[in-house]
């Protein structure tokens, strides 16, 4: 496979990733803002700061409100991470990556762009919000499923899979980055309601809520939380499931030759970190540092996977 | 030729459906318009999705615009066929050999056929093809001849194309939007495939391959890139085809090979389909601006590393000067007589053609030998006399820069308008592959029409559409 295509295959299916995940961030902060009691759109803040777009909307805007916020992660051109930034970019990408996806892929990508373009043509009232996000949502599942069901399992879906999961677990740290402080174990707040909508808003923004309840039932508080986005691997979302599937596709790419010895020595390492470890360990050595180092590994993977398979010249 | 009514293919000129729309028409009159407007629409949906559509340059986001699709298939009877594609075949084997002539002894030149300075002063002259051997001998790969029509049977030829003619895309498109719109249309006609055609051009170029490639060879498409007006036509030929779509940047010589970058390091190609032109094709050796080519490519491919496909300059022959000299070609390299007609052109550099063009100029089309895009030309039966006389006083002054044809009637193939059917007119674009196994032609080819009513203009960029080609068994 060219470099090139390899890498177009890697960031279209990061684009996607990125445009369905920032679409569950705003749908948590919407409601968060609908269910708190006291006025304010503190939550916002720390929406964009989770979807890392708050210091460019810092740069276009004096002050943080709903609609802006909204506004800037839904539409904004300006913000690479948008959800038409994203979309844009993923379909850019599946025109250069044309010859190495199926057209039932390509058509689903089209198709998510050619129906968000006029979704998203004006800005979005809070009416229709939840409809223009379930759209969101149901063109990202159809690329997913498209992908999953026509693709051969070969080195193309291989670098698929790394865009896919490097973007989610990157994702999933910084949602747990952002909100270390709701899940660091504290006797004063446990157990008050403003808490539980916190809590309950880091399930909903990775979709986590219902299979949390599964293994938790009515009980599980923060520590329980945190342990189910980073270390349980039966979870999709989590840090440890995403850094196995790294480390598989890593491993099918290395089988014929020696390429990506280093970025799959970097992986193993992580993906150690987070089957050994445990959660008390985490805490012990601090959440937010623990979150950090993974984020800075994450981006490392990325850059030596460039390197690695050539993507440039 | 010289007949007053138009000729149309449905209806002939006595309003009588002719043989090969008998079927279609049976069909056609039995359906509700308002579906077949549906159909219509539901096309143009497919079209989106699938993402046939071309670039169009000059606007701060490239925009994408589709080529209308008219759903009335123009219908072309086997035996019409079976001697256009005698005629065609005979005109490519031609163009190759001459191609091949001027490139090393100049045959035809020594003969007298084709005065020297028409090839050596040619701006699409190639020197630094001079002597070089073609891998397989083949010059012209992939060929479009633009064909019109003027009545039953009769075809002329409008222009070659042998560089890097395109539209392929939209002939396979058209088909296939067709078979998935209106089935029961194919099993009432027996329709000669297309769909071949993208594992035929893969065998077709494999077949070209260098002496010194090995095993199966490794065939890639170049395009210069995702802002190019037909990006869309070469990702979908690099996938149907099954092989790698490659740009100047994932290129490199190594080890007197053409090698593409792979994530697995550089491997090399045996077999380039470039939809770039010359110019572009190896700053080294062409135009050193070029940011799409491949630099030293050319040296490679004299030392036989590398086919490409088409050669450099093969331009030259379907250059509009030599054009006229097309059935003079055809007779001095096949010794046969040209099956397919030229439109008859007047060159204007000789006393007895000027003569006859300044007496008839009111009649004539005269344009400039080297001009294109339909500048500096005079259509005689529009023009008023001042312009006849202006264009008089030019003509002498500088005779040998003008050819003149008379002005062709060419037929008509009804397009589903908003009040039924309506005649528009059309032309032809078959394609042809070459390789040392032969000359292929896939069946039918890209019919362009032209939307609007009375309008001779069919190219996409001034509403022109596009119409599935059938050509039936017998």
């Amino acid at each position: 496979m060219l470099g090139k295509t390899a890498n177009g295959l890697f960031w279209m299916y990061r684009y996607m990733e990125r445009a369905e995940n920032t679409a569950r961030l705003i749908e948590t902060g919407q409601r968060i803002a609908l269910t708190r009691l006291n006025q304010g759109d503190d939550e916002w803040a720390s929406v964009l700061q989770s979807a890392d777009c708050l210091n460019g909307f810092r740069s276009a805007h004096d002050e943080i409100s709903r609609d802006l916020a909204v506004d800037w992660m839904l539409r904004s051109k300006d913000n690479p991470s948008s959800v038409v930034s994203s979309v844009n970019a993923a379909r850019q990408n599946a025109r250069l990556v044309r010859t190495a996806i199926t057209g039932d892929v390509w058509e689903a990508v089209n198709s998510a762009y050619m129906a968000l373009k006029t979704a998203l043509a004006r800005k979005v009232s809070e009416r229709d919000l939840p409809s223009v996000l379930r759209l969101i949502r149901h063109h990202a599942a159809l690329v997913r499923g498209v992908t999953h069901g026509t693709m051969l399992r070969n080195d193309i879906y291989d670098f698929a899979r790394l865009g896919t999961f490097l973007e989610r677990a990157d994702n999933t740290a910084r949602i747990l980055d952002v909100k270390y402080y709701v899940l660091l174990p504290s006797a004063r707040a446990v157990g008050t309601s403003i808490d539980n909508v916190q809590w309950e808003s880091i399930l909903r923004s990775v979709s986590a809520k219902g299979g949390f309840r599964m293994e938790y039932g009515a009980g599980g508080g923060p520590r329980e939380i945190a342990a189910f986005l980073i270390l349980d691997r039966r979870m999709p979302r989590s840090l440890a499931f995403c850094a196995g599937k790294l480390s598989d596709n890593l491993g099918y790419l290395g089988s014929e030759d020696d390429a990506g010895n280093v970025s799959r020595a970097m992986v193993g390492a992580l993906r150690d970190r987070l089957t050994t470890k445990s959660i008390d360990d985490i805490f012990e050595y601090g959440l937010h540092e623990f979150l950090q180092t993974t984020l800075e590994d994450l981006s490392g993977i990325s850059r030596q996977i460039e390197q690695d398979f050539r993507f440039y010249a | 030729m010289s007949e007053n009514s138009v000729f149309d293919e449905m209806w002939g000129r006595d309003a009588q459906v002719r043989a090969p729309y008998k079927n279609f028409f049976d069909w056609f009159d039995q359906e509700d318009p308002k579906r077949l407007r549906a159909k219509n629409r539901e096309a143009e949906d497919l079209f989106r999705l699938t993402g046939i559509t071309f670039n169009v340059y000059g606007r701060a986001e490239a925009e994408e615009r589709l080529i209308p699709f008219d759903i009335i298939p123009r219908i072309i009877s086997g035996a019409e066929w079976a001697k256009l594609s005698r005629g065609i075949e005979q005109r490519v084997r031609a163009i190759n050999a001459f191609l091949h002539d001027i490139y090393h002894t100049q045959e035809i030149v020594k003969a007298g056929r084709i005065p020297r300075e028409m090839i050596s002063q040619n701006e699409a002259f190639q020197p630094k093809m001079i002597g070089v051997d073609v891998p397989g001998g083949v010059y012209t790969h992939i060929v479009g001849i633009d064909l019109v029509c003027t009545g039953p049977g009769e075809f002329y030829v409008l222009e070659d194309n042998a560089r890097t003619p395109s539209g392929v895309s939209y002939m396979l498109e058209n088909r296939e939007t067709m078979l998935q719109m209106f089935p029961e249309l194919f099993s009432k006609n027996r329709v000669q495939p297309v769909q071949q055609y993208p594992i035929e051009l893969r065998r077709s170029l494999a077949a070209c391959a260098p002496a010194m490639a090995n095993g199966d060879p490794t065939v890639a498409v170049l395009t210069p890139g995702i802002y190019n007006s037909a990006y869309f036509e070469h990702a979908f030929l690099a996938d149907q085809m099954g092989v790698e779509l490659v740009e100047g940047h994932d290129l490199r010589v190594i080890d007197g090979r053409v090698a593409m970058r792979t994530t697995h390091g550089y491997q090399p190609i045996d077999v380039l389909y470039r939809r770039v032109d010359d110019d572009f094709l190896d700053p080294l050796n062409f135009n050193p601006e070029s940011q799409l080519g491949v630099p030293g490519i050319m040296d490679v491919y004299r030392a036989g590393g590398i086919t490409i496909a088409n050669a450099p300059g093969t331009g030259i022959s379907d250059d509009k000067a030599i054009y006229s000299y097309m059935p003079d070609i055809v007779e001095f390299y096949t010794g046969e007589r040209p099956l397919l007609q030229n439109v008859p052109t007047w060159r204007c550099s000789e006393p007895d053609a000027l003569a006859y063009v300044l007496d008839n100029l009111e009649d004539l089309v005269v344009k400039e030998v080297h001009g294109s895009g339909g500048y500096g030309m005079l259509i005689g039966p529009t023009a008023t006399k001042k312009e006849i006389a202006n264009f008089r006083k030019k003509l002498k002054a500088r005779p040998k820069n003008y050819i003149a044809q008379p002005t062709l009637s060419l037929s008509t193939v009804p397009i589903f308008s908003k009040t039924g059917l309506a005649p528009r007119h059309v032309d032809l674009r078959p394609y042809v592959m070459v390789s040392p196994d032969g000359i292929k032609i896939t069946p039918g080819g890209l019919t362009r029409v032209a939307l609007k009513k009375g309008s001779l203009v069919v190219n996409s960029s001034q509403g022109g559409g596009t119409k599935d080609t059938w050509v039936l068994e017998e």
